[in-house]
């Protein structure tokens, strides 16, 4: 093998993501489709003041989608909201801290886009 | 027939000697005699055919229509009978258009499919059915993964104008029993379309017999190169028809008012066409003719047995396949419960094991089966034993990992 993928804090945000569920009460929400594989990550934001009080998101994937959706979650909150408007993909990849191959893009960019997808609608 | 020695045929093998490549479902390897012959035309006589007065354009244009005979006497048709195409993606789409533009089929017909079919060639099927306000009807599977014949029978009637089906089965390696679908069209009065993309080069094949009036496929799944294939029709009904594209080189007459075509095959080709990709596609059915369809399908059958065998002793693996080996092309798709498709993929792929992993362009099978994804191990005339041991070991090193 290369270059270990499958990390330990990947496996571990896979296996127990953090803020998994929809909240009840959300002011922006957004979604994205990896169309390899039909993977879907909705993603539900709550502010506060401007801050993000409230994240969660909801959806069916690999463990590289999923566990970035765990990890840019648990980023944004206390984000400001003109703060989300700033991330850019190199901070999902910062986050995953793994060597991601081109046909994986899609699966590590997925929150993101979701992310991405919520504010276009704000 | 022996794997070791056909993988020297193959230039990929001694560039990636360790490679087990199990994704020919996705697109084939290449042998040098087709790469030889496709360089050939660009190094030593290319110019574009059926027009050159000089002896490169002969030289060319007869490789060209020799190419149509190969194929024909592969595929046990005549040579009129044969048209260049640019893969089954665009087979599938001109020819819906055709049949549309020809206004051939029953007026206010049903149109049958199955829910296994490629999005390559539903969707076609999918958007003549919307524009004509056409019903179209899906056969299901039944718990073997195979196409439900009593159901078949019920949806194939008076009042269907086209079925529109698959040979093999991308995803569960099914070979149907097109036969018994061919004896309902035509007992009904019904066009029948035969996707074959999954399984020409795989098993012997002959449209005679197969019963369809129309069939096509892709020249990469069968040791061709990408960007060319095939569409078939039967000469009497291609005679009837009208082209759904247009261009040069297919053309009788034209004025400012209106053009009328030549004749079948050339007035479904316009264009240019992919002069080497069909030159080495002949090349590939000639390897292929060589080595013998039967030894090829026999060779596969021997490796999916073996390979169902040893995946049905992993607990948490689900596949989704043919198991009877003779009634499938050479493809298993699985589910290893647990781990996503992309990431058992992943790891096979960093141990040298090609498999795919997603929905394989059959989102509609997916649903049906109740799944979003599958991985799916296909195997060819280069496979071994080796590369299902690969595939096993990758897996269960999947499941650690992910335990």
């Amino acid at each position: 093998m290369e270059e270990e993928i499958y990390k330990q804090n990947i496996l571990d945000h896979y296996k127990n993501p953090c803020n998994k569920g929809k909240i009840k009460d959300f002011d922006l929400s957004g979604s994205a489709r990896n169309i390899s594989c039909g993977d879907v990550v909705s993603v539900f934001v709550k502010l506060n003041k401007g801050i993000v009080s409230q994240v969660s998101f909801e959806g069916y994937g690999c463990a590289i989608s999923q566990a970035g959706a765990s990890m840019l979650t648990d980023k944004i909150k206390g984000m400001k909201s003109e703060g989300l408007k700033l991330l850019s993909p190199g901070d999902m990849y910062n986050m995953l801290g793994i060597k991601v191959s081109p046909g994986r893009s899609g699966c590590a960019l997925l929150a993101y886009q979701a992310l991405e997808d919520g504010l276009k609608n704000v | 027939m022996d794997p070791k020695e056909i993988k020297k045929d193959f230039p990929i093998f001694q560039n990636h000697p360790d490679i087990s490549y199990l994704d020919s479902a996705a697109t084939s390897q290449t042998p040098q005699a087709v790469i030889s012959a496709m360089d050939d035309y660009y190094s030593k006589f290319r110019s574009n055919i059926h027009r050159g007065l000089y002896d490169l354009s002969e030289k060319a244009t007869n490789l060209y229509e020799e190419a149509r005979e190969e194929v024909a006497s592969f595929l046990g048709a005549e040579k009129d009978e044969v048209i260049f195409t640019p893969g089954s993606t665009w087979s599938a789409n001109m020819l819906a258009l055709s049949l549309e533009y020809s206004q051939i089929l029953k007026k206010g017909g049903d149109i049958v499919t199955s829910v296994m079919e490629h999005h390559s060639s539903l969707i076609p099927v999918q958007k003549l059915a919307e524009r004509n306000g056409r019903k179209l009807k899906y056969i299901t599977i039944d718990d073997d993964m195979r196409l439900r014949l009593g159901e078949a029978g019920e949806l194939i009637n008076q009042k269907t104008a086209l079925v529109w089906i698959s040979l093999a089965s991308n995803v569960l390696g099914t070979i149907n029993d097109i036969g018994k679908i061919a004896e309902l069209a035509r007992g009904n009065g019904a066009l029948l379309v035969v996707d074959a993309t999954s399984a020409v080069g795989h098993m012997p094949i002959n449209v005679k017999e197969i019963g369809c009036d129309l069939l096509f496929f892709s020249g990469h799944k069968m040791l061709g190169p990408t960007g060319v294939g095939v569409l078939y029709g039967k000469k009497e009904l291609l005679e009837k028809m009208e082209p759904g594209v247009w261009g040069g080189g297919m053309i009788s007459e034209v004025t400012k008012s209106g053009a009328s075509s030549t004749k079948s095959p050339h007035r479904f080709e316009p264009g240019t066409p992919n002069i080497s990709g069909v030159i080495g596609l002949a090349e590939a059915v000639r390897y292929l003719k060589n080595i013998g369809l039967e030894k090829i399908k026999e060779h596969t059958e021997k490796l999916v047995s073996l390979a169902i065998k040893e995946l049905e002793t992993i607990p948490d693996v689900r596949i989704f396949a043919e198991k009877d080996p003779k009634k499938n092309i050479g493809i298993i798709s699985f589910v290893l419960d647990g781990v996503h498709p992309h990431d058992v993929g992943e790891i096979l792929g960093r141990d040298g094991v090609a498999v795919r992993g997603g929905h394989h362009c059959a989102e509609p099978l997916m649903k049906e089966l109740g799944i979003k994804a599958t991985n799916r191990a296909s195997f060819y005339l280069y496979n071994e034993e080796k590369d299902v041991k690969a595939l096993i070991d990758g897996i269960k090193e999947a499941q650690k990992i992910f335990s």
